[in-house]
């Protein structure tokens, strides 16, 4: 090995904890990059091969009840590969151990066999087709039941209730995220798929000769737009609620927009951690090449030319940079392993193709050794600057001029050693602020993060405080008239029903289209409540709609401007409704209306398909045994068991959030603090030292160090709080989806919180460094003069 | 002027000023100098602080270059050398020793003098040249670990092994005492007869003038006086 490198080596060892201190920061940026990006990556394949081997279908659509020869009417459309019809409906179960009921949808399976969304059988196996009373359960559901195969259990079906078997357990890939129709968890005890003969199906439906829900397969140049207008229109007539692609499908929807959620946060963080990263390298290399001036010089006068000593320093700063990127990749590997586990939970894949996300690795490398060279040009630049014979004298002191912030100073009369804090940052603006922008950094990072439980308790409370305030909402299997309600309010425990009513519509405005429900709102409603995330109440006018964000920037459309609403359930009319409103609304992406409004439109008298109730809490076990029996409830919603779920699933999910966001923002203050106080006692140690000849204690002397640190850190805190207020900004826009929007809203304890956590991880850097200044020799620093 | 038998000059220095500028004053330390060295030949600078020898011989090392006039080594001509030429003619041709012996302290005695041996045309071995000053027993220690002396003596090593044209000592025994900076004195004498490396020797102590073959004292970033010695003696016979 040549001797320089030895030299390089050898500097590297000495100044260790502060290479470390950059290389963690580096880390992140590179770790949040591949982690975020190899679990994008690896759910992208994995989705993609389960598509593929398990023939998920592309387009979707429903129907009240179609002839079953719509199925070879529709294979018939241009662009269509395959086409299966299958009836499908929502039942009320009855499990053992469960005093509550569950709520199941019935899929049929074709006689001769599933051509599309093929079921994976994990145990067990499919029903008998000569079997009425055989069934297989999604695996989730009846693992958590332990409904292994031959186990029954009981379903009302059409308003008979049943005693089905278990036949086996399965997964499907239109299944990967499986939610209750009207909830916003998945909630794999309460709700589960059951798949069943189709004959049988058909009996329980009373639905022979009849399909309610067609899959179909596109041809790879088919144009979807038009097989999906020509399947609309093959369905009408029989009801058709509206044909849809995979962009629509709950469980492709929903894993597509998380996985633009990785994608946002692999965009969007990393700079942050790069720049910071690539100051300190500035930072840390200029002090060390000004501290190395007379070898620089020293090397000069032997003979080496600049391209080598600069290739000298530079080689360090690459050290540096290959530590952070192993060391981010290696955490990186694991948050992606964490990520999977985490998303394991909610997505149901019967395997993992894991994916290195070799271009994440690639571009992280290439952009965290180009942080630290770029981070090292400036110092190594300035060092070749200075002639040989110069940069082995010892550097002139620095000129302190008297200016105007001095003279201010000076007026103020403090003492000397807070004279030395701030004439230092006088002096040295550029590394003052080099400091001031890492700490601000890390505040902001932190307010991004405690940001995010400001939101999800902001969306909490708006969904169960403000908007729903029902114990319980019944789905009605179909719609009934307000003597439904009369009938609820009998049932035990009940305190107060209210009904409600929802349809699956199409909105239209121009050529764009979206398919949502629409929700009639009764005047007068006080259970379940129109409520916008600032928490206001809204009553939707006589004439006119009130839209969520979401919808209306997905139709581009604003307030004033007239939506068209294409029922596609009975009556199967059209309205022409002007937005009255626009409003921030976290989770649900529905449209609003008055319920007179819509039977206006509809010609109908008042009808109810849900019924919110308030209960008895003490009387829940007493109603859930009662709904059991009622014939005519599809299912139902219990939202203090929504809340926990909402609550339990956040929580889990957030506090892995938040702790690695936490940990990172402490890195980046510790990083840069650590460094700068290094830094700060390398250079003053004469300084320093001198003081304590003079007599001053160790306690006066470290305040110096400790006070010009701390100084600029507060300063840091609000300019930090300012730059979080910009993340959180950010973060919202790059993490909102079609089904989720984060209400952006924080907390006077997020901004405490954020600098208490840099103030302290601050003050614990700089005091690990004023303990060094116990170790100075005086005799020693009083003689060297670097 | 030439010493006896010395023929070719190794540098020429015609009119040689520097100046320098701090803040709003002009320092001149060097008022032109006019200079002639010869191949082998052992010169002392003698002169009291600021009186222009470091000036004059970080300017002979192409360290740093004139205000005016004109340096030559042999027939390149230093005063418009471009950094790279200058870059070139120190790692071939010059040795330097300095005051504060400036050894890498990260780097063991082999490997200090191995930071030339690396990048010369022609070099010894870091242990021939350690050997030569003595101190090839000490090779693998680290500057902290030697003595003054030793590590002067480390410094020349460092200075001898690229086997250079010359040989710029600035107050190589300035930080020593009497019997250290014998030692060093005699490892430079030793490199000078053996090697036949042209040598200047920069210093204010007046004793050393005893050994060197001509000796030359600046005051005022001038030369006031250049005399030959024709009875050169032997370091060990000088002491201060």
């Amino acid at each position: 090995m040549k001797a320089l490198d030895r030299k390089m080596l050898r500097d590297l060892r000495r100044i260790w904890a502060q290479a470390l201190a950059i290389a963690l920061v580096l880390a992140c940026g590179v770790m949040v990059l591949t982690g975020a990006q190899g679990t994008q990556a690896t759910l992208l394949q994995t989705q993609s091969a389960y598509y593929e081997r398990h023939r998920f279908a592309d387009v979707f659509a429903g129907a009240t009840r179609a002839p079953a020869d719509v199925v070879q009417a529709a294979s018939l459309i241009p662009g269509v590969a395959q086409v299966e019809g299958r009836i499908s409906f929502q039942a009320v179960l009855d499990i053992d151990g469960m005093t509550e009921p569950a709520t199941g949808r019935i899929l049929s399976l074709p006689a001769a066999g599933p051509g599309l969304n093929l079921p994976l059988v994990r145990l067990g196996r499919l029903p008998d087709p000569s079997r009425a009373d055989e069934v297989a359960l999604a695996e989730p559901f009846a693992k958590i039941h332990d409904l292994t195969p031959g186990s029954r259990f009981r379903g009302v079906l059409n308003g008979q209730l049943r005693e089905l078997t278990v036949t086996g357990w399965v997964l499907s890939p239109e299944f990967i995220y499986t939610m209750a129709p009207g909830a916003m968890m998945p909630d794999d005890r309460r709700y589960g798929l059951i798949w069943m003969n189709e004959e049988a199906a058909a009996a329980a439906m009373d639905m022979g000769g009849a399909v309610n829900e067609i899959a179909l397969r596109l041809t790879r140049d088919s144009d979807e737009r038009a097989v999906i207008a020509a399947l609309d229109r093959l369905l009408d007539p029989f009801g058709g609620t509206g044909a849809h692609g995979r962009d629509r499908q709950a469980s492709h929807a929903f894993l597509d927009g998380e996985l633009t959620q990785l994608g946002a946060m692999a965009a969007f963080m990393p700079p942050i951690f790069l720049i910071v990263a690539a100051f300190l390298v500035n930072m840390v290399l200029g002090r060390l090449i000004a501290m190395e001036r007379a070898q620089i010089g020293l090397l000069k006068a032997l003979g080496y030319g600049r391209r080598e000593i600069a290739s000298h320093y530079l080689k360090l700063a690459v050290l540096i940079g290959v530590i952070g990127v192993l060391t981010g990749w290696i955490f990186g590997w694991w948050i992606a392993d964490a990520m999977i586990g985490l998303y394991g939970d909610f997505f149901r894949f019967p395997f993992i193709i894991r994916d290195w996300g070799t271009q994440a690795l690639v571009i992280s490398a290439v952009l965290g050794m180009l942080t630290a060279v770029l981070g090292g040009l400036r110092a190594v630049w300035s060092s070749l600057k200075l002639p040989a014979a110069e940069a082995m004298q010892p550097p002139a002191p620095p000129s302190f001029a008297r200016g105007v912030a001095d003279r201010v100073l000076s007026r103020l009369r403090f003492r000397q050693t807070t004279m030395m804090i701030f004439r230092s940052i006088l002096r040295w603006p550029g590394r003052a602020a080099i400091t001031l922008f890492g700490v601000s950094t890390s505040v902001g990072v932190l307010v991004m993060s405690y940001f995010m439980f400001d939101a999800v308790e902001r969306l909490s409370d708006s969904v169960f405080q403000q908007a729903n305030r029902q114990q319980v909402t019944l789905v009605l299997a179909r719609g009934q008239t307000d003597r439904a309600v009369q009938d609820a309010l009998a049932l035990p425990g009940v305190l107060a029903a209210e009904g409600a009513y929802a349809m699956p519509v199409r909105a239209v405005h121009g050529h764009r289209n979206r398919l949502t429900a629409l929700h009639g709102h009764f005047p007068g409603a006080q259970l379940a409540r129109l409520v916008d995330d600032a928490g206001h109440v809204l009553v939707p006018p006589a004439e006119g709609v009130i839209l969520p964000e979401m919808l209306a920037r997905a139709l581009q459309i604003e307030a004033g401007q007239v939506l068209r609403l294409e029922m596609l359930a009975a009556p199967r009319t059209t309205l022409d409704l002007p937005v009255v409103g626009i409003i921030a609304q976290g989770m649900g992406q529905e449209a609003h209306v008055s319920a007179t409004a819509l039977f206006t439109a509809m010609d109908s008298v008042a009808q109810v398909n849900m019924i919110h109730l308030a209960v008895q809490s003490d009387r829940m076990d007493d109603l859930n045994v009662a709904i059991k029996k009622t014939p005519g409830i599809a299912g139902l919603m219990d939202w203090a068991e929504v809340r926990r779920q909402f609550d339990a699933t956040l929580s889990e999910n957030l506090l892995t959030m938040v702790g690695i966001y936490t940990m990172i923002g402490v890195l980046i203050a510790i990083g840069v603090v650590y460094n700068a106080a290094r830094i700060q006692l390398s250079e003053r140690s004469y300084e320093l030292a001198s003081l304590r000849v003079l007599g001053f204690s160790r306690v006066e002397v470290g305040y110096v160090l400790v006070g010009e640190i701390m100084l600029l850190t507060l300063v840091a805190i609000p300019v930090g709080w300012g730059f979080g207020y910009f993340l959180a900004v950010g973060l919202v826009e790059a993490m909102s989806t079609d089904m989720f929007q984060i209400p952006f809203h924080i907390t006077r304890r997020t901004f405490a919180l954020a600098a208490l956590a840099v103030f302290l991880a601050a003050l614990g850097s700089v005091l690990m460094v004023r303990r060094r200044l116990d170790r100075v020799d005086l005799a020693t620093a009083l003689k060297a003069r670097d | 002027m030439l010493r006896d038998g010395c023929t070719l000059p190794v540098f020429r220095a015609e009119g040689v000023t520097r100046v320098y500028r701090t803040g709003k004053v002009d320092v001149w330390a060097l008022r032109g100098v006019d200079l002639s060295l010869a191949e082998g030949e052992m010169v002392v600078l003698l002169g009291a602080s600021g009186s222009g020898k470091s000036t004059l011989v970080n300017i002979l090392g192409g360290l740093d270059l004139p205000s005016g006039g004109r340096v030559f080594f042999r027939d390149q001509e230093l005063s418009r050398a471009s950094d790279r030429q200058l870059t070139a003619f120190r790692r071939d041709h010059v040795g330097f020793v300095f005051q504060f012996y400036n050894l890498v302290p990260s780097l063991t005695a082999r490997e200090n003098v191995a930071l030339v041996t690396e990048i010369a045309l022609d070099p010894m071995t870091p242990q021939e040249a350690l050997d030569r000053v003595g101190l090839g027993h000490r090779m693998d220690h680290f500057p902290a670990e030697l003595s003054g002396g030793e590590q002067q003596r480390v410094a020349i090593a460092r200075a001898i092994a690229k086997r250079p044209d010359v040989l710029l000592c600035d107050e190589p025994t300035g930080a020593l005492d009497s019997k250290t900076g014998v030692q060093v004195l005699e490892a430079l004498h030793e490199v000078n007869r053996d090697l036949g490396t042209a040598t200047v020797l920069i210093t204010h102590n007046a004793s050393i003038q005893r050994i060197a073959h001509r000796v030359l004292v600046l005051a005022d970033g001038q030369i006031i006086r250049d005399e030959l010695n024709a009875e050169p003696v032997p370091p060990r016979e000088v002491s201060w």
